[in-house]
C-alpha cells in the first residue's frame, strides 16, 4: 500500500466516524497501536518490580552471605529466610531474564515502538493492527509462563540468563526440571511475539509514512526503532530455534549440546551469542534514538549531524552480527577466530563514538532546559559513555582473559542496560507521558526520582569495576569462601547498601506515575514546543490519531531556533514560503 | 586508580596483560575526562537564559570526519598491540616437560600427573583433588577437560583463565615466576556448588618440585591409601597435603 492509498483508506475510515468499541475491544483486545503501547508499558513496569526485588535479594546474599533476609522468612520457610545456593542461582538467572526480555524489550521496543512509529511518521495505525494485538498477547502469555516457573517443583531456571549447555541441557546438573523447561517455552513464545511486532514495524515505516515524510526526514527515534525491528526480525529466530533445541535435549533425548551423544556444548554459545550480541543493540538502539530526540528539543537546536546519526545506526546494525565471538574469547573456541572478533569489536566502538560526539555537538551553543526528561536523557549519554569505554577493556583479548566472568563484566553490562537503556526508558516515559495519557507528570517528584537514582546508580555499579579488577567472579554465592576476595568484601556491603537506596529511589517514580495517570494536570497538545508529528495530534490521540486529514511534512524534525521564524521551534507540518502560498490557495 | 586493585601478577605473560590493561585504562580514562568535561562545560555554558537564541547549525562535515577517523586509528592501533600478546598467550603452547591434566567436575578440580612414563591414561598416573603442584621458571602445560558441565580454570595472579568444555581437551600454558600458594576458583557457573568450587595452586622452586614429585607421583612403592584400581598396582602414597588416588 503506498502512502496515498493508505491516506485515502484511512480517511475513509475517519469519515465513517468514531464507532463505539466495547470495553474488551478498547482496553483488552485492542488493535489500536496506542493502547497496545500502554499495555506493553504496564507489562514492563510490573515486571520491573519483580526483577528489581530479585536483584536486591542477590545483593543481600553477596553483602551478608548466608544470613536471613529480613521479611523473607515467610517465603523461604525451610531455611528461615536464608537464601540457599540453588535459590541464589535461580534469583540472578531470573533477574537478568526478566529485566532483559520482560522489562527493557517490552518498554523500549514494545511500548515506545508501538506508540511512536505511527504517530511520528503520520500513520493512523500499524500496517497489521490485528497482528499487533497478537504480538502483545503472545508477550503477555510468555510473561505468565515465565512467572509460572517460580511455582514449580525444583524451582525456576538456575543456569544463568545465558543458560550455557550442558548445565542447562541436563536437568540433574542443576536440579531444576520444569523451571528450565518453562524458561525455554516462554522465550519461544516471546520469539513469536517479537517476530509479529518487528514485521509490523518494518512494514509500517517503509509503506505508511505521511506525504512529505521522506526517510531522511524521519525522527531519529523512528530510525532507531526501524533498525531495532530489523535486528529483532533477524536475531530473535536464532534464539527461538536454540531454546527449542535446548528443550528437545532436556525432554526428548536429543543431543544437540551434549557431548555424550556427539553434540557440541559450544554450539549453544554460538547460537546464543549470535542472537545475544544483536540483542544488546536491540536494548540500546531505541534508547539512543530517544536521547537523539530529547536532546534537540531541550537544547532548542537541530540535532548535530543528522545523517551521521542515521548512518551510524545502520553501521551498528551491520557490525552487530560479526562481533558476537567476543563473548567467547576463553570459551575454548579457536583462538585464531578470537582475533577476527577482536578487530570487529574494536571497530563497532566507532559508530557509538560518533553518536556521542554528535550528542555533545547538539548541546554546544544550545539553550538547555533542564526538564526531567532532559535530565534522564543527559544521564543516558554520560552513563552510556562509561559503559561504552569499559567495553574496550574486554575488546582487548589479552585483558579479557583476566576480566572475563568477573564483576567488571557485571559493571559494564549495567552501565549499558541500566545507565543506558533504563535511563532512556525513564526519559521516554517522562517525555511522552503527556501524549500517551493526556496528563503531565509532576516535575518535583520527577526530580526526586532522578537525582537519587543517578547518584545511587553510580554508587552501586561503579565499585563493581573495582572488585572485578580484583578478580571477583560473577555468579558466586558467597564471596567469603575465597581468601583473595576477603579484602574486597567491604565493597560488597557498600554496593548492597547503595543498591537498596537505588531501590527506594524508585518509589517517587511509582507515586508520580500512578498519581499523574489519574490526577495529573491536563496536558496541552504540545507541552515541550517540539517539532515532530505526534505533537500535532490531540493528547491523548484518538483512535486513528488525526481528524479527517493526515499531516503533511515539509521539513526535517529538528528545525529548532531556525532564523526563518520568530519562535525557536518550527513544526514539521508548518508550511513556509512557496509551500505556504500553495496551501493558502487551497 | 582502578589498577590498585589488580591482584599481584606472578606469571611471565601477566606483565603483557597488565601493560595492555593500563594502556586501555589511560586511553579510556582520558577520553572519559574529556567527554565528561565537555558535557559539563556545555551544560553550564549553554543553560537556557532569556533573550538568547540557540545556535542554528546542522553539523560540520570536517568535525564528523575527525571524530570518525581519530577513534578508528586509536582502536586499530590498540588491536595491533593486543593481537601479538593474544597469539603468544593462547595460540602458541611452548615445549615443556611439565604436563598436567586438569579435569573439572561438579564441584572439584581433578589434577592428574602422567607419572614416570610421561604418558596420561597409564597405570602410573596420579590424581589429586583440588591441588596442583608445579615448578616455577618453566612453562607448565595444562590439559583442560571437563566431565560434566563447563567450568573455568581461573588463577587471578597468573592472569590465567580458560573454560573447560566437556567433550574436548584444551591445552593452555603458564610460566610462574614466584613460588607460593595461589587460589584456583572456578569462574564459570557450574551448578549449585559453583561457589566454593576451588583448589590451590602450589608453585614450587625446582628442587622442592622434584622432592614433591618423588614423594607423591614417582613413588610407586610408597605406602598410603590403597587405590581401588584393578591389576594390583602398588598403592600410591598420599603424603600431605595431597590425598593421592588413582
Amino acid at each position: 500500500m503506498n502512502a496515498t492509498a493508505a491516506t485515502a483508506h484511512a480517511s475513509a475510515h475517519a469519515h465513517a466516524g468514531p464507532h463505539e468499541l466495547g470495553f474488551l475491544r478498547t482496553y483488552v483486545f485492542s488493535t489500536d497501536h496506542k493502547m497496545i503501547a500502554r499495555q506493553f508499558l504496564f507489562l514492563g513496569l510490573f515486571m520491573m518490580i519483580i526483577g528489581g526485588i530479585l536483584a536486591l535479594l542477590v545483593r543481600w546474599e553477596l553483602a551478608w552471605p548466608e544470613t536471613p533476609v529480613p521479611g523473607m522468612a515467610g517465603i523461604l520457610k525451610e531455611t528461615g529466610g536464608i537464601i540457599e545456593p540453588s535459590t541464589y542461582n535461580m534469583m540472578f538467572t531470573m533477574h537478568a531474564t526478566i529485566m532483559i526480555f520482560f522489562v527493557i524489550m517490552p518498554i523500549l521496543a514494545g511500548s515506545f515502538g508501538n506508540f511512536l512509529i505511527p504517530l511520528m511518521i503520520g500513520a493512523r495505525d500499524m500496517a497489521f493492527p490485528f497482528l499487533n494485538m497478537l504480538s502483545f498477547w503472545a508477550a503477555a502469555l510468555a510473561g505468565v509462563l515465565m512467572l509460572g516457573g517460580f511455582f514449580v517443583e525444583g524451582g525456576h531456571a538456575a543456569a544463568g540468563w545465558t543458560s550455557y549447555a550442558p548445565l542447562s541441557a541436563v536437568p540433574d546438573y542443576t536440579g531444576t526440571y520444569w523451571g528450565q523447561d518453562l524458561w525455554c517455552i516462554s522465550l519461544f513464545v516471546l520469539g513469536v511475539s517479537s517476530m509479529m511486532g518487528s514485521i509490523n514495524y518494518i512494514t509500517t515505516v517503509i509503506n505508511m509514512r505521511a506525504p512529505g515524510m521522506k526517510l531522511f526526514r524521519m525522527p531519529l527515534v523512528v530510525w532507531s526503532l526501524f533498525i531495532t525491528a530489523i535486528l529483532l526480525l533477524l536475531a530473535l529466530p536464532v534464539l527461538t530455534s536454540a531454546v527449542a533445541m535446548l528443550l528437545f535435549d532436556r525432554t526428548l533425548g536429543t543431543h544437540w549440546f551434549l557431548p555424550s551423544g556427539g553434540g557440541e556444548p559450544l554450539l549453544w554459545q554460538h547460537l546464543f551469542w549470535f542472537f545475544g550480541h544483536p540483542e544488546v543493540y536491540i536494548l540500546i538502539l531505541p534508547a539512543m534514538g530517544i536521547a537523539s530526540e530529547i536532546l534537540p528539543v531541550f537544547a532548542r537546536k537541530p540535532v548535530f549531524g543528522y545523517h551521521a546519526m542515521a548512518f551510524s545506526l545502520i553501521a551498528i546494525a551491520f557490525l552487530s552480527w560479526v562481533v558476537y565471538g567476543h563473548h567467547m574469547f576463553v570459551s575454548g573456541m579457536n583462538p585464531a577466530l578470537g582475533m577476527s572478533f577482536t578487530i570487529t569489536t574494536m571497530i563497532i566502538a566507532v559508530p557509538s563514538a560518533i553518536k556521542t560526539f554528535n550528542w555533545l555537538g547538539t548541546l554546544w551553543g544550545g539553550q538547555i532546559r533542564f526538564t526531567v526528561p532532559m535530565l534522564n536523557a543527559l544521564a543516558f549519554v554520560s552513563m552510556f559513555v562509561i559503559g561504552g569505554l569499559s567495553g574496550i577493556f574486554m575488546a582487548s583479548t589479552p585483558v579479557d582473559i583476566f576480566i572475563q566472568d568477573t564483576y567488571f563484566i557485571v559493571a559494564h553490562i549495567h552501565y549499558v542496560v541500566f545507565g543506558g537503556s533504563i535511563f532512556g526508558a525513564f526519559a521516554a516515559i517522562y517525555y511522552w507521558f503527556p501524549k500517551m495519557f493526556g496528563r503531565m507528570t509532576n516535575s518535583f517528584l520527577g526530580q526526586l526520582h532522578f537525582w537519587p537514582t543517578f547518584v545511587f546508580f553510580n554508587l552501586t555499579f561503579f565499585p563493581m569495576h573495582i572488585i572485578g579488577v580484583g578478580g571477583h567472579m560473577r555468579r558466586i554465592y558467597n564471596p567469603t569462601q575465597y581468601e583473595f576476595l576477603l579484602p574486597l568484601q567491604h565493597w560488597n556491603v557498600f554496593i548492597t547498601i547503595s543498591a537498596l537506596c537505588l531501590g527506594v529511589a524508585q518509589i517517587p517514580f511509582a507515586v508520580n506515575f500512578i498519581w499523574s495517570l489519574f490526577a495529573g494536570k491536563k496536558a496541552p497538545v504540545n507541552p515541550w514546543q517540539a517539532n515532530t508529528l505526534e505533537w500535532t495530534a490531540p493528547a491523548p490521540p484518538p483512535h486513528l490519531n488525526w481528524g479527517p486529514t493526515l499531516p503533511t511534512v515539509f521539513r526535517g524534525p529538528y528545525e529548532y531556533s531556525s532564523p526563518e521564524v520568530e519562535e525557536d521551534w518550527l513544526p514539521q507540518t508548518r508550511p513556509l514560503g512557496r509551500a505556504a502560498a500553495a496551501v493558502g490557495r487551497h | 586508580m582502578l589498577n590498585w586493585w589488580l591482584p599481584e601478577n606472578v606469571s611471565t605473560y601477566g606483565a603483557d596483560i597488565d601493560w595492555l590493561f593500563h594502556l586501555v585504562y589511560w586511553i579510556t580514562g582520558i577520553t572519559f575526562v574529556l567527554v565528561a568535561g565537555a558535557l559539563i562545560g556545555f551544560l553550564i555554558a549553554y543553560r537556557a537564559r532569556p533573550g538568547r537564541k540557540a545556535r542554528f547549525t546542522h553539523g560540520n562535515a570536517t568535525l564528523e570526519i575527525v571524530w570518525t577517523v581519530v577513534p578508528t586509528l586509536i582502536l586499530v592501533i590498540l588491536t595491533m598491540l593486543s593481537l601479538p600478546a593474544w597469539s603468544r598467550i593462547k595460540m602458541h603452547v611452548p615445549e615443556s616437560d611439565v604436563h598436567i591434566r586438569v579435569t573439572g567436575k561438579q564441584f572439584n578440580w581433578e589434577v592428574t600427573y602422567p607419572g614416570p612414563d610421561g604418558k596420561f591414561d597409564t597405570e602410573d598416573d596420579r590424581t589429586f583433588d583440588n591441588e596442583i603442584h608445579f615448578p616455577v621458571g618453566k612453562p607448565v602445560v595444562i590439559h583442560l577437560r571437563s566431565k560434566d558441565v563447563i567450568h573455568s580454570f581461573f588463577v587471578p595472579s597468573f592472569r590465567f583463565k580458560q573454560d573447560a568444555v566437556p567433550g574436548r581437551e584444551i591445552r593452555q600454558w603458564f610460566e610462574i615466576t614466584k613460588p607460593g600458594k595461589y587460589e584456583v576458583p572456578c569462574a564459570e557457573l557450574c551448578g549449585f556448588g559453583h561457589s566454593g568450587m576451588k583448589g590451590w595452586a602450589f608453585a614450587h622452586t625446582a628442587e622442592d618440585y622434584e622432592k614433591w614429585l618423588a614423594a607423591n607421583v614417582n613413588a610407586p612403592a610408597a605406602s598410603g591409601e590403597s587405590p581401588p584400581a584393578a591389576g594390583g598396582a602398588a598403592p600410591a602414597e598420599a603424603k600431605a597435603p595431597g590425598k593421592g588416588k588413582k
